[in-house]
């Protein structure tokens, strides 16, 4: 039951079909056909034959001015499947020339047209042609993610892809709804703001959701009129070239959009630096944040959105449904391989339930079925690469050592690859360093509370603001917490809902700006107040 | 619509529109599918078996026979839009799902533009070729636009006087009446279905008796995109009966009409003495054109004519009354009249014809009695004013001079492409002269001066004022009426909202760390 639930809880969270209600909504409804039927593996089943998946990598080179092309300096990077640490494919490896290359096609592009001078009933056609590509090209597109990121295929396939399509809908939608507003004045003025694209746009997402975020990014940069350069992160290259390939197709002019493999302390640090970008969109560590905006500050000012790292609280009251909360919180954090930047990554539990929930919260884990994520029924996959892999065993270890109770997991599995035990840690202190920093793994830590004034001043006592999940029947505590975390988005009785049209971003050190719904949009525009004087104006 | 400016190379001498009934149409017109009502995913026959005739103006014969609903059809159609919207799917999906439907019905309609062009080419006049490039692609476009928004309605979270955490909930109204004209029947079906389907709410909408054809056409098309049954409801017939039926409804939310003035006032009236349902309405105009002396004269006369003869001046925002500053005011009228007299009255289904007949014997007649009030009154007559050929409801382009502000050919709506040019001094007097009118429609001003434009625009009470340009519409774009043009807007995000009701939620907050 826990695995369908699960699922579900999935579709709900990601799908494009799901609507905007609350988990436990949701979970009172019928969800339909497309839910997987699976088996309890146990998650000792390690990766033993690795399932080839039926893809060919067409692109690796750089897209630019609507063209691939070879790395200015003839160079290449391996991306690895994380299933096996084996190479997948080489990859153009972008640098400062490559990028000035990009801009270049990008400014030219912006400057002389044709994409912001045509109509945004055109643009919007445009992004609607290409939404119904991708469609089209669904099963290649989520095997190409999970190929390169190792998450579950069936993920990709029944959320990710459709969702990527979802927001490419909503962006079209907003493209001839930009307004801008006339204004009043104190004399005899006539008033109005222009929303202005504001020209070309730098942007650099994650390995952690290669095809949300590029969503995330160009959806909202297209729909207001801008020209791109993207960098995708070294670790997932492929299929950011694919679907800028098939915008091309849908009739995106060239120089729109340029899609750039590389990584950050070159190309990444080149579009950052650049004199002639315009604006800047980060997606990606809180450490990698800072040098961003750095770079930004030092080079020519550009405006600098940051949707950055999280430790984000999920608090279950007393008078919560345990078992929905159970399965909520263990999807909060293990959800994507705990790499999600909104992780429930701790778990505050009142005291009278707690150890009920953690009982529960530690079966749970040991039901989680780790393995190839192009098996079906297979819930989590490996780590992205040898580095995080690395890091999040330091931070078990670490759990370990500052006498955290190890409730279960701890270890990798199998032999190869990069595949980590779900891990439940209780007896969890605020200090401890598994409490304070960002993990992004299959790390879960179990915390307990007595009052609601402790745990929203102890849910608060972080560097990070991203996300909160909030678990309690009762509408006076709801009514309260929500106001009183000092967080992006708080889910109430749900966890991870991504509709279109939510805000996410963070507080604090999580980041700054929004993306998602309409407030996404201001990243992508320039406000200009045009004034002038009235003449025997009829009214003021 | 550019296609109409440009027909003409102005003064080459082939003089007056060649008289009327043309050879055969290139174009075969398609069988008529559906001539019955569509309620709750049906096509049936009238409760009565009462049937009407639908007419081809370009002959006066009948085109076809089509059901009438009367009181009880449109109470059984209303009876499918409670259910659908009370019980049913359409309000209670996503604002994506409902997107998704209405997309697809958008491409559906695309794929068919030729047929259902050509049933508002025969069934109103239209000039087919025009309601192909424009027309239909047009109600693609605002469906596609509507469909954009339906995930885009927020309400917004308010601040309250004390601790308490209040919100609005944008809902739709519910079960709506549309009751649309003859002279635009695709695009005000347009106009007034998509955003209300946006909204999530139910419909019955009364198709012109003039032009009943296109609406069922979508109707049907609208179930194959998946729109629900019962969702929306086409029930053809008159309005003193089904009109009438659905603006007294006690069980229909809110009537939407778009019409003459008279008839605004009686739907109003029902609505107010049935169940106070709100009511939005846009009526008739008397739209002034002003241009002023530093206006490129051979291009204001372009735009002027294309005001009042587009549609064959069956259009309310048409620029009936023409303002030309004195300086330019001879010149203006001479190249006015040129092109007035080279413009084309022909078959709407010949590719040449910039004007097909008017829509129905009633307002043909109704415009040649204008005429000769015109003349009557004083005006001067400088071309037209006679009907082409002997067949068929086609009238000449007619242009009155020497026309005073109160005389009634300035101040009723003739809707026919007849014209009413005066003569004004100062900015001052060409202001007051434009607001003149019980109408507050639409204006037009042509002049190079920012200050004239700012000052002018506004400065008339009027719901759209275009500078330099005329009839530019947009999906994005709202219009409606001050005055006795009516309330309400239609378009743009103004168009959606009129189909939703505002909740106010408010709850105390305890502990709030900011209020």
């Amino acid at each position: 039951m826990a695995a369908r639930r699960l699922s579900w809880l999935l579709s709900r969270s990601l799908s494009a079909a799901s609507g905007p209600d609350s988990l436990l909504h949701s979970l009172g409804r019928n969800s339909g056909g497309g839910i997987r039927k699976w088996k309890r593996f146990s998650t000792a089943a390690a990766v033993d034959e690795v399932i080839i998946p039926q893809v060919q990598i067409p692109y690796t080179q750089h897209l630019i001015d609507g063209k691939f092309v070879d790395s200015a300096s003839g160079k290449t990077f391996p991306t690895y499947d994380p299933r096996t640490g084996e190479v997948i494919a080489q990859v153009a490896e972008g640098d400062a020339e490559d990028i000035n290359r990009a801009v270049v096609a990008a400014r030219k592009a912006f400057d002389e047209g044709p994409w912001p001078k045509m109509t945004a009933y055109e643009r919007c056609r445009i992004l609607l042609r290409f939404a119904d590509l991708v469609e089209k090209h669904r099963s290649e597109l989520a095997a190409l993610e999970t190929w390169d990121n190792g998450k579950p295929y069936q993920q990709s396939f029944n959320d990710e892809l459709p969702m990527f399509v979802r927001l490419f809908h909503y962006y079209a939608g907003w493209a001839d709804k930009i307004h801008g507003m006339t204004v009043p004045a104190d004399g005899k003025y006539h008033v109005q703001t222009l929303h202005e694209p504001i020209g070309v746009a730098g942007q650099i997402i994650p390995w952690n959701f290669p095809l949300l975020m590029f969503a995330w990014k160009v959806g909202p940069a297209l729909a207001c009129g801008n020209t791109i350069v993207l960098k995708t992160a070294e670790q997932t290259p492929l299929t950011a070239l694919y679907v800028a390939k098939l915008l091309h197709e849908a009739g995106l002019p060239p120089g729109v959009v340029n899609i750039v493999s590389g990584y950050g302390p070159t190309a990444g640090a080149a579009l950052a630096s650049h004199m002639d970008v315009d604006k800047l969109a980060f997606t990606g560590s809180t450490e990698t944040g800072k040098i961003v905006l750095e770079l930004a500050a030092r080079s020519n000012l550009k405006p600098v959105t940051l949707e950055l790292g999280g430790k984000s609280p999920f608090i279950v009251f007393d008078d919560a449904d345990v078992d929905q909360a159970v399965e909520a919180a263990h999807f909060a954090l293990f959800f994507n391989q705990g790499q999600c930047c909104c992780a429930g990554s701790r778990t505050f539990v009142h005291e009278r339930i707690y150890d009920e929930f953690l009982e529960n919260s530690k079966k749970r884990a040991l039901k989680r079925v780790v393995g190839d994520p192009f098996k079906s029924g297979v819930e989590q996959g490996p780590q992205i690469d040898t580095e995080q892999f690395d890091k999040v065993l330091r931070y078990i270890r670490s759990g370990i050592e500052s006498n955290a109770t190890l409730e279960c997991g701890g270890q990798r599995l199998g032999s190869k690859g990069f595949f980590i035990q779900p891990t439940v840690f209780s007896n969890v202190k605020d200090e401890m360093l598994i409490a304070q920093d960002e993990i992004f793994g299959p790390v879960q830590s179990i915390l307990k509370f007595k009052d609601t004034e402790e745990v929203i001043r102890r849910a608060n006592a972080t560097r990070y603001g991203l996300a909160a999940g909030v678990f309690t029947k009762n509408v006076h505590t709801a009514n309260t917490m929500m106001r009183a975390l000092r967080v992006g988005t708080v889910w109430i009785n749900c966890f991870d809902v991504f509709d279109a049209a939510i805000p996410f971003g963070g507080y604090k050190m999580s980041g700054t700006g929004r993306e998602k719904g309409i407030y996404s949009l201001n990243n992508y525009l320039q406000i200009k107040a045009v004034v002038e004087p009235l003449k025997n104006p009829a009214w003021i | 619509m550019t296609s109409l400016s440009n027909g003409h190379a102005a003064n080459d001498s082939s003089p007056s529109p060649s008289p009327s009934p043309l050879p055969p149409p290139p174009f075969k017109i398609p069988p008529i599918k559906f001539t019955k009502l569509f309620i709750n995913g049906q096509f049936v026959p009238s409760l009565s078996g009462k049937e009407f005739e639908t007419v081809d103006p370009r002959t006066g014969e009948v085109i076809v026979k089509i059901s009438e609903g009367r009181k009880e059809d449109i109470d059984v159609a209303v009876n499918a839009a409670r259910e659908a919207f009370d019980n049913g799917p359409w309000p209670r999906m996503s604002g994506v799902e409902r997107a998704r439907i209405m997309m697809k019905w958008a491409d559906l309609i695309e794929e068919n533009a030729e047929e259902v062009a050509a049933l508002d080419a025969i069934d109103a006049g239209k000039l087919f070729h025009l309601v192909k490039v424009l027309d239909i692609p047009a109600v693609a476009g605002a469906i596609r636009y509507y469909a954009g928004a339906a995930d885009k309605i927020h309400g917004e979270v308010l601040k309250a006087s004390r601790e308490f955490h209040a919100y609005t909930l944008m809902e739709p109204i519910g079960v709506v009446g549309h009751i649309i004209p003859w002279n635009f029947p695709s695009t005000m079906f347009a106009a007034k279905v998509s955003p209300s389907l946006a909204a999530g709410c139910t419909m019955v909408l009364k198709p012109a008796e003039q032009t009943p054809l296109s609406a069922l056409f979508y109707a049907h098309l609208a179930k194959q995109a998946g729109i629900p049954d019962g969702v929306l409801n086409v029930v053809p017939g008159f309005g003193p009966t089904a009109g009438a039926a659905i603006s007294s409804h006690m069980d229909i939310d809110k009537v939407s009409f778009t019409g003459s003035t008279d008839v605004g006032r009686a739907i109003m009236h029902a609505a107010a003495s049935s169940n106070l349902k709100p009511v939005s309405l846009e009526l008739g105009g008397k739209s002034p054109l002003l241009i002023f002396d530093d206006a490129d004269v051979d291009k204001a006369a372009d735009l002027a004519l294309l005001g009042i003869l587009f549609n064959k001046g069956e259009i309310c925002v048409a620029s009936s009354r023409v303002f030309v500053q004195e300086g330019i005011y001879d010149e203006f009228e001479k190249k006015l009249v040129e092109k007035a007299k080279a413009w084309v009255v022909g078959d709407p289904f010949d590719p040449k014809s910039q004007q097909g007949p008017q829509v129905d014997k009633n307002q043909f007649e109704k415009i040649l009695s204008y005429i000769e009030i015109g003349k009557q009154e004083g005006a001067t007559l400088l071309t037209g004013g006679k009907r082409v050929g002997n067949k068929g409801y086609y009238i000449e382009p007619t242009i009155f001079s020497n026309v005073k502000e109160d005389m009634r050919i300035a101040q009723d709506e003739i809707f026919g492409p007849v014209l009413a040019l005066m003569k004004f001094r100062s900015i001052e007097e060409a202001i007051k002269g434009a607001n003149n009118s019980r109408y507050g429609l639409a204006a037009g001003i042509v002049t190079k001066n920012i200050d004239t434009a700012n000052t002018v625009s506004r400065s008339i009470r009027a719901g759209i004022v275009w500078i330099n340009c005329y009839f530019a519409f947009g999906n994005d774009i709202p219009y409606g009426g001050y005055k006795q043009s009516g309330f309400g807007r239609d378009f743009g995000l103004e168009g959606l909202h009129k189909y939703l009701q505002v909740k106010s939620v408010v709850t105390p907050i305890y502990n709030s760390p900011w209020l």
